[in-house]
């Protein structure tokens, strides 16, 4: 069996229609204007042979075997940096083209190490195969140590965890380098030296691991020979299939070829099709995914009659009859509403959809929620309450056509690395670029590019900077006027206060921190800069006021008319892979499947007769509320569905109390994480690689994901779910995923045109996706707003309550980081682990220094919540009296300090703010810091 | 004293309306609660405000309006 590759047409798409005629072998097609020869060709069927070129990567023309012979042009162009003009006649197979080319593949050869058949890339060599397609038979001036100098001798880098630099093998054709430069724009790699010296170098003196260099892959990609290879194909050999499938990481959900031997995965390689990522990928998801095949995994079901008690596997048939049984034990004691679950925004749509219809059909409670209400819950809230639906407005592409991008409370190149690198290509292109930030993220200067502005405001003060922007538009006429009269309402009454002195940038500037000139400035480019952007994250959601943001984000682009077309727009950078999905299927306490209130009669309705049995109109508990109903006693069971509530969610102890107080608590896992501690019942999950169904990712994109293998548990997570509602007494039953999906679409009208066999068919769907959008609405807004009319929210900033004080004079924000991923459950068991050992403490070299701290030292980080002790980095780029941790590791215990105050409409936790002291350490900490050492997989 | 969570989500709730006129925040204050809280949520924060002594500065009076009003409707959302 062999493994079909991705078509490369060997240089990019050039926009426009095809207007270009050209004849190329006798063959006649049509491309558009400034489409190469080579492109025209492939096009037309012709593979003209190429090294150098490759179509995600701009011409460069250096390795002169794509020579063809233009009528009426002088010599042997190159096909790939010659553009078509109309009427040209292409010849790319003549004698003397062909006597070129072996000449050329010859001196390759001559120092090239002759080895195909032990070879890494055998079958899989772009080198190997121009040998073949020029016919070249001799090598005239010898080869390997026979040839004279030669780079033969050149060492390995084998630094990087995931792949091997191989310079004997080098042809120094650049791709490594330019797709450095241009698909990922970290610029790490360049050629040193000049000549026959010329080498690939990751940096001065270093290897790949200790350079800039992120491991994106794209250099591994971009490479025609072995000389960049992933280490599990030099392990494994070359994949021999493929299967198409999304990745489980970020909210971005890239696509991704899954190739394997057999069926052991042997590397994911993003694919070229895939509408979110364009042939492009992160290290998470093209090389830390040994974590699915780690043996830590839980494969068989567990339970425990208490805490005290060491679990023991049982059969599934136990495990779903145990669960059953005692959530109706409890029920009947503890009445209707003592039971409850949340759902993962790691599983698919189906996954969720049965969890949300276990607990509104089996339970006949509305006590679902899920872990976007940690996250991304005020966007929800905001967008539906300004444009009506509860969702980004944009798809990914349309970064290139803005030309003033917004990015504020999230660190794209961390978070959101694929979308980062669109986002950076556009800056390098001239976009203009303002960062909302407390800490001097990456994006604010990075290579070729420079933030216009960065203001760098006090932590929870979102909303008084978004007031000053739009009261500096509406003060100085920069509202689009006939915008807003059409398309809007409210703006009156909104725009009557935002005009008010005490919204002013100068009013507002001893709050926000931000120098009012600045602030203006950064307004003025944002309103008249023309398509402006804006794009966010946690930083916006995550504190008192995340909705009231999100609402402040929304009348800004309404009132400079930046929605409802390419290059604008608002749009949350999401966390999760799926957070959009399980947003949309009805994980809300208030919301059925499609954001349709419970207490909307002919919404439930729609549901009551098809699940036959009545839904609650009252909404539901949502996570901090279970919690303290779980202290109060009134809540007795959870079933969690794949998240790590125990680590992962604000004031830990708070939780763990919760958790502890539960009569029964079922955890859906694939590992033994740190809210299995308090279960009862572990259900064994599947990774992404096992599942059948779907993720949307942040820009509504419906991609599928499809099993690579069976389940190692033996049983689909759905399959479970459905199970324990049947054990319940209510039926459940569907054969298939794709069955589901069916039952989604029948019951929500954005997805009423989504099936698997339609996403088989056309690669992905954004929703809405129905009979008045077939193709499903990569830009929403466009004609009017899904509500109607935009409408202007009133967003007075009100300070949070949570405040620096004598005893707590810092304020702390967490993020993460880009080679770890949440809890880090999948990534820390992954050779990831070595770009990030253990969480630390980001301190400006002020605060570090008037407390006596050095770079590497253990601090103690203590909040009126509580205290976890950590180590130090020295960071100028946090400001003065902020100090920032990541959550990746549960013995960092970051969430140990974080506190109860939350967003008021939405309960999202404040993550974003909390005061706190830290303090060098002198005595040995207490934290034991091998709790969390797992051993690495995959690397 | 520790804020109970209903006093303490109710009076955040109150905070983004103060800036209205009394009986408008109210209104406001409680649709938000009657739209998004859960049953026992909502009887718990009338129970606390009920037995809160006269001049509590700890609930904000806005909330003891919108329970006022909460208390005065039929249990049961609106969409």
């Amino acid at each position: 069996m062999s493994l079909a590759k991705q078509p490369d047409l060997g240089t990019p798409a050039r926009p426009g229609e095809a207007t270009v005629s050209v004849t190329i072998d006798g063959i006649s097609v049509d491309v558009a204007p400034g489409t190469s020869v080579m492109r025209a060709a492939a096009t037309a069927g012709v593979d003209v042979p190429k090294l150098c070129a490759t179509d995600s990567l701009e011409p460069f023309g250096s390795c002169r075997l794509c020579l063809v012979e233009i009528d009426g042009a002088k010599g042997t162009p190159a096909s790939c940096t010659t553009p078509v003009s109309d009427g040209m006649v292409v010849r790319t197979q003549t004698d003397k083209v062909a006597k070129l080319r072996r000449g050329v593949m010859e001196l390759y050869i001559s120092d090239h190490p002759l080895d195909c058949l032990t070879c890494s890339a055998n079958g899989d060599c772009e080198l190997q195969d121009m040998a073949g397609v020029t016919g070249l038979r001799e090598v005239r001036y010898g080869s390997g140590v026979d040839a004279g100098a030669n780079h033969l001798d050149a060492p390995k880098d084998t630094s990087n965890p995931y792949f091997t630099f191989d310079g004997s093998k080098c042809i120094v054709c650049s791709r490594c380098v330019r797709a450095c430069d241009e698909v990922q724009g970290t610029i790490a790699l360049t050629v040193d030296g000049r000549g026959f010296a010329s080498k690939i170098a990751a940096g001065s003196d270093v290897g790949f691991f200790d350079s800039d260099c992120v491991s994106c892959g794209a250099c591994v990609q971009a490479c025609p020979t072995a000389t960049l290879q992933e280490n599990t194909v030099i392990e494994l050999g070359v994949p021999t299939r493929s299967v198409e499938t999304t990745c489980a990481y970020c909210g971005v959900g890239c696509s991704f070829r899954a190739e394997l031997r057999g069926d052991e995965l042997v590397r994911m390689v993003p694919s070229k099709t895939g509408g979110a990522n364009e042939g492009h990928s992160c290290v998470k998801g093209r090389f830390a995914f040994g974590y699915a095949s780690h043996p830590d995994r839980v494969l068989e079901p567990m339970v425990r009659d208490s805490l005290a008690e060491e679990f023991r596997p049982v059969s599934w048939d136990e495990a779903i009859s145990f669960t059953a049984r005692r959530l109706l034990e409890i029920q009947g004691e503890h009445g209707r509403g003592s039971i409850g679950a949340i759902t993962s925004s790691r599983c698919t749509n189906e996954e969720v959809y049965v969890v949300q219809k276990l607990v509104r059909a089996a339970f006949g409670n509305n006590n679902v929620d899920t872990c976007a209400r940690v996250c991304h819950s005020p966007t929800g809230y905001g967008l539906k309450q300004t444009f009506g639906t509860s969702a980004g407005t944009q798809d990914f592409k349309s970064v290139a056509a803005s030309d003033v991008i917004v990015v504020i409370g999230a660190n794209p190149t961390d978070g959101h690395p694929v979308f980062a690198s669109r986002m950076k290509r556009r800056l390098r292109e001239g976009a203009k670029l303002i960062v909302i930030d407390p800490r001097r993220i990456d994006l604010v200067r990075t290579p070729h590019i420079e933030a216009t502005h960065h203001l760098q405001l006090a932590p929870g003060t979102n909303v008084a900077v978004v007031n000053a922007m739009a009261h500096v538009a509406v003060t100085e006429g920069l509202v689009d006027t006939e915008f807003v009269a059409e398309r809007c309402e409210g703006y009156d009454e909104w725009a009557e206060v935002i005009a008010r002195p005490e919204n002013s940038p100068e009013a507002l500037e001893e709050v926000t921190g931000v120098p009012a000139a600045e602030l203006r400035a950064a307004a003025r480019l944002y309103a008249t800069g023309g398509n402006s952007a804006i794009y966010y994250g946690l930083g916006v959601t995550e504190h008192s006021q995340g909705s009231t943001m999100v609402m402040g984000m929304a009348n800004l682009a309404m009132a400079t008319g930046n929605i409802g077309r390419d290059g604008v727009g608002v749009n949350p950078l999401r966390g999760q892979n799926n957070v959009q999905g399980s947003c949309d299927m009805g994980s809300f306490p208030h919301e059925l499947p499609g954001y349709r209130h419970v207490s909307d009669d002919g919404v439930r309705e729609v549901y009551e007769q098809l699940w036959g049995t009545p839904i609650l109109d009252e909404p539901g508990l949502r996570i901090p509320n279970m919690f303290d109903a779980a202290l109060d006693g009134s809540f007795r069971a959870l079933f969690v569905q794949g998240e790590d509530i125990a680590q992962s969610d604000p004031n830990i102890t708070h939780v763990h109390a919760a958790l502890a107080a539960l009569d029964l608590l079922v955890v859906q896992d694939l590992f033994v994480n740190e809210t299995a501690k308090f279960a009862h019942v572990l259900l064994p999950g599947t990774s992404f690689l096992e599942k059948d169904g779907t993720f949307t990712n942040a820009e509504r994109r419906i991609n599928r994901v499809r099993p690579l293998m069976a389940p190692k548990t033996g049983k689909q997570e759905w399959e479970i779910v459905s199970e324990i509602a049947q054990a319940m007494g209510y039926p459940m039953h569907y054969d298939d995923a794709a069955q589901i999906m069916d039952e989604i679409a029948l019951t929500t009208p954005t997805f009423a045109g989504v099936s698997h066999a339609k996403l088989d068919e056309v690669g992905s769907v954004q929703w809405p996706c129905n009979d008045a959008a077939p193709d499903g609405t990569p830009i929403m807004h466009v004609d009017g707003f899904v509500r109607g009319k935009g409408r202007f929210m009133e967003t007075t900033y009100v300070p949070t309550r949570e405040r620096s004080t004598r005893r707590f004079p810092l304020i702390l924000t967490t993020g993460r980081i880009l080679t770890q991923y949440n809890v880090g459950a999948q990534t820390r068991r992954t050779a990831n682990v070595a770009w990030h050992g253990e969480d630390v403490l980001e301190i400006h070299p002020h605060d570090a220094e008037v407390r006596g701290i050095s770079d590497g030292d253990r601090v103690s980080l203590a909040s009126r919540a509580g205290e976890t002790t950590l180590r130090a980095r020295i960071a100028d780029r946090m400001p003065v009296g902020v100090v920032y941790t990541t959550f990746h590791h549960p013995v960092t215990r970051a969430n140990v300090v974080t506190t109860e105050y939350s967003d008021w409409a939405t309960n999202c936790p404040e993550y974003k703010v909390t005061a706190v002291q830290v303090a060098l350490l002198t005595a040995p900490a207490e934290v034991e810091q091998t709790a969390d050492q797992v051993p690495v997989a995959g690397g | 004293m520790v804020e109970p969570p209903q006093i303490r989500m109710a009076n955040d709730i109150a905070a983004q309306f103060r800036h209205r006129p009394p009986a408008e925040a109210a209104g406001e204050v409680a649709e938000h609660i009657r739209l998004f809280w859960e049953e026992r949520m909502r009887a718990d924060l009338l129970a606390q405000v009920a037995a809160a002594p006269e001049g509590d500065d700890g609930i904000d009076p806005i909330v003891i309006d919108a329970a006022a009003l909460l208390r005065a409707d039929a249990p049961g959302p609106t969409a």
